[in-house]
């Protein structure tokens, strides 16, 4: 009953656009890497990195012209969201950068600079070009066949570390399955915004409730079982497991059947046994995570989660300390996958505390923002967009720290890899897209039309 | 579907939750655990991020730290490795630590809570002190003497200064290069392999850490013994015991090395060594008296740290009477490391008291100011001050006239006893030559040194291998270097 009247369309007053606290938060999330970058290097060498006044320079830039670009075109958009982004893309960057001291020969801080530029870039681009949201409803099928084309393609090139997920043409190498996750997310939003009044109303009674048909469900699940399918081809099965989760989820906040939830849990649970009995490299991974000290036992020493939870366990409370701790002992995947360790060990659990309210404040911030839009397809996205953020971050940090078996995913905005920072964006550019609808000013003449829809949703 | 969103995002609170409790399982409740995990790199790469402290021999340091360039930033050097190994030890980033390294590890590697300028600064900052200095109670020339004497036979010397405990010598030979096995990496590991499949066991510290049977420089306690216990009132009143002996119920008969052993007084069978007689009087003094003289001496000690662990000396506490015959001479199970026999001289040079031995004199923090200074202690009551003065004069006997006339310094009154340990079963192998002695200049007041030495086979015929032939010249050596050491000091 709270929920109709929360959601019955208030009187009018004029939000205040909330401008002047993005560029005031903004000025923080640039001031913070910053002085991170400042403490990395004053803990290895002594001294302030000479090129930090470039690096800060650098990423003030990339805010302000975000900045300027949603002051232009998307005024009226969540003051939270870019600042978010730029903070945990310059926290990603420390990181990254404090990593690269231990290797010298190998460098990756300088790509992720050119990438988040690019992303920033892209960013932009969606801001000032796509007006309104609505617009990507009419390409859902194209979306969908450039998913799957996306998807497919790294089935061509061979396999690095166990995935056949990584696309490599001459230095550059993509991970096209990072943005397949946004077409995706747009096509499931567009088709269940679409199709929800059948799959709700429509199918035949079966076990004692209303099954949709397949006329209408069948499509929206071929897609899906093809997109999991072919990650399970490339052994990508962080991603599967994302894709499953947003498909659940958005079918169940389309329809409001818990049942899709249940459904899902189960079959998840199934596939999960199967897969994780059954594919070596996954079963390996759950052997792993219910003994992370086997190999140490074994005499093998310390695998790669036994030394992410040591890097952790190290951090304590407090932390060590920027530049000060020991997580490249983790290995390969330092800057990617495990990531979150050294942001555990240096930062400590307050650290990585505020880093998860981050993370929470980014999807609260869209759910919210789907919560405000009157339009079914945008409510979808924006739930779909906030949803592979949640699932994405606890996927990833549960992993690392041992609370569910270890999927390679990345974490996004702060793990090395350009295909993941340049979606990231992409998708925040999308919420900063639909939280400007949400929160901006509604022409008079849609307002009647929303007042029922919104009734009808109720139903 | 608005509904549905809010029960989404209030699963994603959940998520969230469950990330945040997990967060702080691993960084706060299993992470002491999880630190302490040997497999944990972590310790030992802040252990060595910074010089360790340094040993120092005198004001001279035979330790030192070299930047390697490596995660494990600094790794121990040392000057005169093999010299100093059996009062150093090792610290290997591999291998751990031991001795003086491992004793005083919280002081080198600066965690010491006595190092920080104020109490829990170290755990506060999470940081560690400067590594602080550990000075030794080790005399160089005596060291010196005590190494280049076994020239590399197997044996080991150990020199205490009598009235105050201080481990003035520390040898074991052959003896290894700590250096070689500072590191990590393929070297270290090869050389750990090969030291420890040496048939000559150099990493064995055979001054602290292995026992010998005593052989009949057993016989001082023996001695103690029976003129404590009233068995014996006049050491040169001749005794009733046969040569050779047949051991009580048994037909087994103890035979004499020496001549003139039939019905031979106390004093007599120390000069020359009788077994007979000792164990004869062994037998007298009884097993209960004979425990206790030997605990006097500080056998029977499983907890003795001077700060390195010390091996227990054994005297058995349950036998029957011909074992307690046999062990008497410091045969059967009877069983002492050079420590502990340096112990035993030190006790008749010292009027019957045993200081507690140490090898630390202080510890020092970086900037050179005392952390801790060590303060002689009592240890045990070896005997009384009057049958001191009677041993001490049986001990000189044995240098001035009987089998220990190798020992003699000029300027000197020197005690000692010869040992000549059966080893292996039937006797197969080559015996043990001991020799035990102490020291007094001639101007001083009291004993500068006592030494016990062992040389475990040597290339000597059997015949020849006899505490006083073997062993004597060495704790000579030692005395002369530290006698003239302590005039030098002035």
């Amino acid at each position: 009953m709270t929920a109709t009247t929360a959601d019955a369309p208030p009187p009018e007053p004029r939000l205040p656009k909330r401008r002047g606290v993005e560029l005031s938060l903004l000025v923080g999330a640039v001031v913070i890497p910053v002085y991170g970058y400042a403490a990395v290097g004053l803990a290895r060498s002594g001294a302030v990195p000479p090129d930090v006044a470039g690096y800060g320079a650098g990423l003030g830039l990339l805010a302000l012209f975000a900045h300027l670009a949603v002051r232009l075109r998307a005024p009226y958009a969540d003051p939270l969201l870019l600042p978010i982004a730029v903070l945990l893309n310059g926290l990603g960057l420390v990181l990254i950068y404090r990593l690269d001291l231990e290797t010298p020969a190998d460098r990756a801080a300088p790509t992720q600079l050119v990438w988040s530029t690019l992303g920033v870039a892209l960013f932009i681009g969606v801001v000032l070009v796509l007006r309104d949201h609505r617009l990507l409803q009419r390409y859902a099928y194209l979306s969908v066949t450039a998913a799957l084309a996306l998807m497919i393609v790294p089935i061509f090139f061979p396999a690095v570390n166990g995935a056949k997920i990584w696309v490599r043409i001459g230095g550059f190498s993509l991970q096209p399955g990072e943005f397949a996750k946004i077409l995706l997310a747009v096509f499931f939003a567009a088709y269940l915004a679409a199709n929800r009044e059948a799959l709700a109303h429509t199918g035949r009674r079966g076990w004692r409730r209303r099954l949709p048909s397949g006329r209408v469900l069948g499509p929206i699940v071929a897609i899906w079982l093809l997109s999991v399918g072919v990650l399970i081809l490339e052994r990508d099965l962080g991603t599967s497991l994302l894709f499953f989760g947003l498909f659940v989820i958005m079918l169940y906040v389309a329809t409001g059947r818990t049942g899709w939830i249940a459904v899902g849990l189960l079959l998840a649970a199934v596939g999960a046994f199967v897969v994780g009995s059954l594919e070596p490299h996954v079963h390996s991974r759950v052997t792993d995570w219910l003994d992370p000290f086997a190999s140490i036992d074994a005499g093998r020493g310390p695998g790669q989660l036994a030394q992410s939870l040591f890097a952790f366990a190290a951090g304590g409370m407090l932390g060590t300390g920027l530049g000060l701790g020991d997580s490249v002992l983790i290995g390969f995947a330092t800057r990617s996958d495990f990531i979150l360790a050294t942001a555990g060990e240096e930062l400590g659990l307050s650290g990585l505390t505020a880093i998860f309210l981050l993370y929470a404040l980014l999807v609260a911030r869209g759910y919210r923002a789907g919560l405000a839009l009157r339009d079914p397809f945008g409510r979808l996205l924006s739930v779909g967009l906030a949803s592979i953020l949640a699932l994405q971050v606890f996927v990833i940090a549960g992993g690392v720290m041992g609370l569910i078996p270890l999927t390679g995913m990345a974490m996004p905005f702060l793990a090395q890899g350009g295909s993941s920072v340049v979606t990231n964006w992409v998708m925040v550019a999308l919420l900063i897209r639909v939280s400007d609808v949400a929160r901006g000013p509604r022409p008079a003449r849609v307002e009647s039309g929303i007042v029922a829809s919104a009734v009808e949703d109720e139903r | 579907m608005i509904r549905c969103i809010r029960r989404t995002s209030a699963f994603c609170l959940l998520l969230l939750v469950a990330l945040l409790v997990n967060a702080a399982r691993v960084q706060v409740f299993e992470a002491d655990t999880l630190d302490d995990n040997p497999a944990n790199r972590r310790q030992a790469i802040a252990r060595y991020a910074q010089p360790r402290g340094d040993i120092l021999i005198g004001d001279r340091s035979v330790t030192g730290s070299a930047a390697t360039g490596r995660r494990l930033k600094y790794e121990r050097t040392y000057t005169e490795g093999p010299l100093y190994a059996p009062v150093t030890g090792y610290a290997s980033q591999t291998y751990g630590t031991t001795l003086l390294e491992h004793a005083e590890d919280a002081v080198l590697s600066g965690t010491a809570p006595a190092l920080a300028p104020i109490p829990l600064w170290n755990e506060l900052t999470r940081g560690r002190e400067p590594g602080g200095d550990v000075v030794t109670t080790i005399r160089d020339a005596a060291q010196r003497a005590a190494y280049d004497g076994l020239g590399g036979r197997r044996g080991a010397v150990a020199a205490v200064e009598p009235s105050s405990g201080r481990i003035l010598a520390l040898v074991s030979t052959p003896s290894y290069d700590p250096g070689l096995i500072s590191g990590t990496g393929r070297a270290v590991v090869d050389a750990w392999r090969r030291l420890n499949a040496s048939a000559s066991m150099p990493m064995l510290n055979r001054a602290l850490r292995q026992t010998y049977p005593p052989g009949s420089a057993f016989k001082i306690v023996t001695a103690a013994a029976a003129l404590d216990s009233g068995v014996v009132r006049d050491p040169d009143a001749p005794t009733d015991t046969p040569s050779p002996y047949v051991l009580p119920g048994t037909s087994t008969t103890l035979p004499d090395e020496a001549g003139g052993c039939e019905r031979a007084s106390l004093a007599e069978a120390i000069r020359v060594s009788c077994n007979t007689v000792m164990a004869r009087l062994g037998v007298e003094v009884g097993l209960t008296g004979m425990v206790d003289a030997a605990r006097g001496f500080g056998f029977n000690d499983d907890g003795l740290t001077v700060p390195s662990g010390v091996a227990r000396s054994n005297f058995d506490e349950r036998m029957s009477d011909d074992q307690l015959a046999l062990s008497s001479i410091g045969q059967f199970d009877t069983a002492a490391t050079p420590l502990q026999m340096a112990l035993v001289a030190s006790a008749v040079a010292n009027g019957g008291d045993v200081r507690r031995p140490y090898l630390v004199e202080r510890t020092t923090a970086a900037d050179g100011s005392t952390v801790w200074r060590n303060r002689p202690r009592a240890y045990r009551r070896a005997m009384t001050p009057a049958t001191a003065v009677r041993l001490r004069r049986m001990m000189v006997d044995v240098v001035e006239n009987g089998t220990g006339t190798n020992a003699a310094i000029d300027g000197a009154t020197v005690g000692g006893k010869t040992g000549t340990a059966q080893n292996g079963a039937g006797n197969s192998n080559k015996p043990y030559a001991w020799f035990i002695s102490w020291a007094q200049a001639a101007e001083s007041g009291r004993p500068a040194v006592a030494v016990a030495v062992v040389v475990e086979d040597a290339v000597a015929d059997r015949a020849d291998i006899s505490g006083g032939g073997s062993a004597a010249p060495i704790a000579r050596a030692v005395m002369e270097a530290t006698l003239a050491d302590r005039s030098g000091d002035g």
